[in-house]
C-alpha cells in the first residue's frame, strides 16, 4: 500500500498527540495522583504507537511502547509518578518529537534512543534512582503484566459492544475451560458456540473461531457475547454441556469493557482520524461509536446515537498551500470586482448595476469566509510554551508559573507561522533574566514562585501579545553602562534618553544584560533578531518595566496580511489607500482653525489639539498644495492612544483592497505599507499612518 | 566555439545593450506608473503587470545618463534576477539576436569607474556595431546603490 498519502495525516496527528502528551504531562506534574490524566496520556501514547507501527516507523512505535509500559503501571496504581519518571517521560517525548520532525523532513524517523529505552525499562522493573517506592513497584510490575489479559477488539467490535451496552443489552465476557481429558476439544467448543449463538451473538473470540475449529487452542477460550439472557443462567447452561470444566461469565458495563479491551478506544480514535483522544477519554462512559463503518449498524438499531455523547468531528484539515492559492484567486477576483463596479457605474444600466452589486455582496461574503478559514487560534503557538518554560525554569532551578490568557485569540495563519520564534525568545528572556533566583525573590519579600503572564488579545485590526513577568525589572543604569561600554550610545545621548528609549537598547544588535552567559540565553541570538522578525511582520515591539516589580514586553501585530478595508483618497493626481483600521474619523477643517503650537501645526479635535500633517508634504506630491485651499479635508488617524490629522485633497471612497508588496527591489519606504491595484488597474500606495505618529 | 546565447537588444541613446533572453520576462509598452515617494531618483515608481506590482527604474537614470521624455518607442523590459522582478525603462527594444559567447570581450579598460561594474562584457557584432552586455545582478545591486547615493549627497 502506498503510505505516502497517509504520511501528512500521520504527521499532523502525531504532532497533535505529542502536543496533548506534553500538555497532559504538565498537568500531571501538578497533580501526580490524578489517574484520569494518566489514562489520557496512556491513550494518546497508545494511539501514537499504533499509528507509528502502521506507518512502519518502528523506532517510534517501540519507544512509545516502552512509555506505555511505564504509564500502564501508573494507571493501575502499581507505580507512583515522581520526578525521575517525569523527566524520563519528558525526555522520551522530546525524542519522539525529533523523530516526527525527521519524518516531516523526509527522514525515516530513526533515532538512537537506547538510553531512554533503558531508563524506561528500568522504571518498569522498579529501578528508580533515589526512588522510595522502588521496592513496591518492582513486585507490582510482573503482576501487572499477567493481570492485563483480555481480548484485543478492533474498533468496530468495540463500538458494537459499546452500543449494545448503551442500548441495554447484556454484554458478557465469557471464559470457558474444557476438561483436560477431553478427546474432541473442537467439538466441545463447537457445542458451546452453538449454544451461545442460539441466545445471542458472539462478537469476538480468542482464539478465533477458525483456530478453535482446527483445535488450535489449549484448554480454554474466551469470547465477548451479546445477549438478553442472564449471566448466571448462561453459565449453568454452558457448564451443563459435557466435558466442560468451568465457565466464567462476567457481565460488562462501559468501564469494565474499556478496561478489558484496553487500548481499543485509541485505535478507534486513530481510525476516525479526527476524534480527539482527550475528548474520548474525558467521558469514557458515553463514548459513541465514531468509526464510520459502525454508523449504519448503529442507526439500524436505534436512534440512540442522536442523543448526546461525543459528536463526530466536523472539521477537516486543509493544506495551507491550498488556502494560499484560494486567497490569491480571491484577490484577483476582488480586483476584477472593483473594476466591474467602476464599469457598471460608467455604463449606468440598471440590470448590469444590479448584477454587479449582487456579485459584490457574494464577493464580500466569500472574502469573509476565506479570511476566517485562514484564522488560527494563537493557542497553536502558545501551547508549546508551558513545556518550554517548565524545562527552562527547571534548568535554572527557578519556580515559575506560566499563566496563559487569550489563547483563543485568532490570527492569520501567515502571522501564526512566524510569531513562534520571537515569542520563544521573549519568554526565555522573561524566565532567564526577568524572574530572579528563588533566594533573591524571598529576600525581596516576593512569593517564591515567579509568575510569567502570556496574554493575547484583539484591539482594532491588531493583535497584541504581551509577556509580563513579576521579576526584578530592568535596571536602567546597568543597560546604559553596558551600551556605553559597547559603544552603542554616546555619553551625551545617554544623558537625554527616556526610560523607554533605554529599554529599547535591549533590542540593539549584540546586546545582552546577562552577567553570565547562560545555557539559555547564550545562543548568539539576541533580542535584535526578535525585533527584526516582528518588524518584518509589520509588527511593533515595546518594553515597559518597573525596577523590582517586573517587565512587560508588548508585541503588536496586524490581524491579517492580505486583505483590508481602506479609504481611498486623492492628493493631486495621486491616489492613496489609508487602512480603515487606523482611521478615527474624516472631516473638513477651515484654514483659520490651524494653530501653531511650539513649532508644530495643530488642529482642534474634540477637546484637544492634535498634530496636523500634510500628506502632500510627507510624500512630496508635486501637484497639490493645500495652502491654497480655504477648507481642507482631513483624516484623523490613530496609533494606539495617540491621534493625528492628515490633510488630503479629496476622498474617493471606501473599498476592500488587496495588499501587495512593492517588490523585493524597493527598500522600505517610510509611511508606505504596500501597494494595491485599483479598479482601473492603476497601482495605489497604501499609507502606513503609524509611521507618521511618533 | 563558445556557447550560443540569445539576447534582447535595446537602446539607450546611441548605445546598444544586450540582456540574456532567459532573464527577460516580457517587454511592455509604456504604461501608467505610480510614483513611490522617498526612493532613489531613478526609481520611477511601480506598475501593475497583470496583477503583480513591479517597481520600474529608468535605466538612463541608473547609469547616470540624462533622462529623456518617454516616446512611442519607449519600452519597459521586465527582468527577473535573484527573485527580484524589476522593470527597466529603455529608449527602445526591438531586436533579438543570437550571439556566440566567443565574441564577448571583457569590458575594455577605457570604461572606468562605477559604470564598469554594470558591464558583463562587450560583444562585437560587426566592425561598427558593438553590443554592451549588462551584468544584471550588479545593475540591481542595492547595497552598491546606497553607496552611490551617499557619494552624490
Amino acid at each position: 500500500m502506498d503510505m505516502n498519502q497517509y504520511l501528512s495525516m500521520f504527521i499532523d496527528e502525531s504532532n497533535d498527540h505529542l502536543q496533548s502528551l506534553n500538555e497532559n504531562m504538565l498537568e500531571l506534574e501538578k497533580a501526580p495522583d490524578d489517574i484520569g490524566i494518566v489514562q489520557i496520556i496512556f491513550r494518546s501514547a497508545h494511539t501514537l504507537k499504533g499509528m507509528a507501527a502502521t506507518m512502519g516507523f518502528e523506532d517510534l512505535s517501540s519507544l512509545t511502547h516502552q512509555m506505555e509500559n511505564v504509564l500502564d503501571l501508573v494507571r493501575n496504581e502499581k507505580l507512583k509518578m515522581q520526578d525521575y519518571i517525569f523527566d524520563t517521560l519528558f525526555k522520551s517525548l522530546d525524542a519522539l518529537q525529533m523523530m516526527v520532525q525527521d519524518i516531516m523532513n523526509g527522514g525515516d524517523g530513526k533515532a538512537d534512543v537506547q538510553s531512554i529505552v533503558t531508563s524506561l525499562q528500568a522504571i518498569v522493573r522498579g529501578e528508580i534512582p533515589g526512588g522510595a517506592d522502588s521496592a513496591a513497584s518492582s513486585q507490582a510490575a510482573p503482576a501487572a503484566k499477567t493481570a492485563s489479559t483480555g481480548i484485543q477488539l478492533d474498533e468496530f467490535q468495540y463500538s458494537v459492544l459499546e452500543q449494545s451496552i448503551t442500548e441495554g443489552h447484556k454484554v458478557l465476557y465469557i471464559e470457558v475451560a474444557i476438561r483436560e481429558d477431553c478427546q474432541l476439544k473442537a467439538a466441545r467448543a463447537y457445542l458451546v458456540f452453538d449454544l451461545l449463538e442460539r441466545y445471542g451473538e458472539v462478537v469476538k473470540s480468542h482464539p478465533s473461531v477458525q483456530e478453535i475449529e482446527q483445535e488450535k487452542f489449549e484448554r480454554s477460550f474466551s469470547l465477548y457475547y451479546i445477549t438478553q439472557k442472564d449471566a448466571a443462567e448462561l453459565q449453568s447452561m454452558i457448564v451443563n454441556l459435557s466435558e466442560i470444566e468451568s465457565a466464567q461469565v462476567m457481565p460488562l458495563d462501559h468501564e469494565t469493557l474499556n478496561q478489558l479491551s484496553s487500548g481499543v478506544q485509541e485505535a478507534a480514535a486513530a481510525g476516525t482520524a479526527e476524534a480527539p483522544a482527550t475528548a474520548a477519554a474525558a467521558a469514557p462512559s458515553d463514548v459513541k461509536p465514531e468509526a464510520p463503518q459502525t454508523a449504519a449498524k448503529a442507526e439500524a438499531k436505534t436512534g440512540a446515537r442522536a442523543n448526546g455523547g461525543a459528536a463526530p468531528s466536523r472539521t477537516i484539515r486543509v493544506d495551507i498551500e491550498r488556502l494560499d492559492v484560494l486567497m490569491n484567486l480571491l484577490s484577483e477576483l476582488l480586483i476584477d470586482r472593483s473594476r466591474l463596479e467602476q464599469l457598471a457605474h460608467e455604463i449606468k444600466r440598471s440590470d448590469l448595476t444590479e448584477t454587479v452589486e449582487h456579485m459584490s455582496r457574494v464577493g464580500s461574503d466569500l472574502q469573509n469566509i476565506v479570511l476566517k478559514l485562514r484564522m488560527v487560534p494563537i493557542d497553536t503557538v502558545f501551547s508549546r510554551f508551558p513545556r518550554m518554560v517548565r524545562d527552562v525554569a527547571k534548568s535554572l532551578d527557578k519556580k515559575i508559573d506560566l499563566v496563559i490568557l487569550g489563547a483563543e485569540t485568532e490570527l492569520d495563519r501567515t502571522v501564526i507561522d512566524e510569531i513562534g520564534d520571537p515569542l520563544v525568545h521573549l519568554l526565555r528572556n522573561a524566565v532567564d533574566h526577568g524572574i530572579e533566583p528563588t533566594a533573591q525573590r524571598i529576600a525581596a519579600g516576593k512569593p517564591e514562585t515567579g509568575t510569567v503572564q502570556l496574554r493575547a488579545f484583539h484591539s482594532g485590526n491588531h493583535v497584541f501579545i504581551e509577556i509580563e513577568d513579576d521579576g526584578g525589572g530592568i535596571d536602567r543604569d546597568k543597560i546604559l553602562n553596558k551600551a556605553l561600554k559597547n559603544g552603542i550610545v554616546t555619553q551625551s545621548e545617554a544623558a537625554t534618553m527616556s526610560d523607554e528609549q533605554v529599554y529599547m537598547l535591549l533590542f540593539a544588535a549584540g546586546f545582552s544584560t546577562a552577567e553570565v552567559i547562560s545555557d539559555i540565553s547564550g545562543r548568539g541570538v539576541g533580542l535584535d533578531v526578535v525585533r527584526s522578525k516582528i518588524e518584518s511582520l509589520s509588527g511593533v515591539v515595546s518594553v515597559t518595566s518597573t525596577l523590582g516589580k517586573g517587565t512587560k514586553f508588548s508585541v503588536q501585530l496586524p490581524l491579517t496580511l492580505s486583505i483590508i478595508s481602506a479609504m481611498l483618497i486623492k492628493v493631486g493626481s495621486e491616489k492613496y489607500a489609508i487602512p480603515l483600521s487606523s482611521i478615527v474619523e474624516t472631516g473638513i477643517i477651515q484654514r483659520n482653525q490651524i494653530r501653531s503650537v511650539h513649532g508644530y501645526t495643530m488642529v482642534p479635535y474634540r477637546d484637544a489639539h492634535i498634530p496636523l500633517m500634510s500628506l502632500a508634504n510627507l510624500f512630496e506630491v508635486a501637484d497639490f498644495d493645500e495652502n491654497a485651499e480655504e477648507e481642507t479635508e482631513i483624516v484623523v488617524i490613530r496609533k494606539g492612544e495617540r491621534l493625528a490629522a492628515l490633510t488630503i485633497e479629496d476622498f474617493i471612497g471606501q473599498s476592500e483592497i488587496v495588499i501587495k508588496n512593492l517588490g523585493k527591489y524597493l527598500p522600505q519606504v517610510q509611511g508606505v505599507a504596500g501597494a494595491t491595484i485599483l479598479g482601473d488597474g492603476q497601482v495605489a500606495l497604501i499609507v502606513d499612518p503609524n509611521a507618521f505618529i511618533k | 566555439m563558445g556557447e550560443e546565447l540569445k539576447v534582447i537588444v535595446f537602446k539607450l541613446g546611441e548605445e546598444e545593450y544586450g540582456i540574456e533572453v532567459d532573464k527577460v520576462q516580457t517587454i511592455e509598452r509604456m504604461m501608467p506608473i505610480t510614483r513611490v515617494p522617498k526612493t532613489y531618483s531613478f526609481v520611477k515608481g511601480v506598475i501593475n503587470l497583470r496583477g503583480v506590482v513591479i517597481p520600474v527604474i529608468d535605466l538612463r537614470g541608473r547609469f547616470g545618463l540624462p533622462e529623456t521624455e518617454y516616446t512611442d518607442q519607449t519600452r519597459i523590459i521586465i527582468v527577473a534576477v535573484n527573485e527580484m522582478e524589476v522593470g527597466f525603462i529603455v529608449d527602445s527594444a526591438n531586436d533579438v539576436m543570437d550571439l556566440n559567447s566567443d565574441v564577448i570581450d571583457s569590458p575594455p579598460d577605457v570604461v572606468g569607474g562605477i559604470k564598469a561594474k554594470y558591464l558583463h562584457g562587450v560583444a562585437r557584432i560587426s566592425e561598427e556595431r558593438l553590443l554592451v552586455m549588462l551584468n544584471l545582478s550588479e545593475v540591481l545591486n542595492r547595497s552598491e546603490i546606497i553607496q552611490l547615493e551617499s557619494l552624490e549627497d
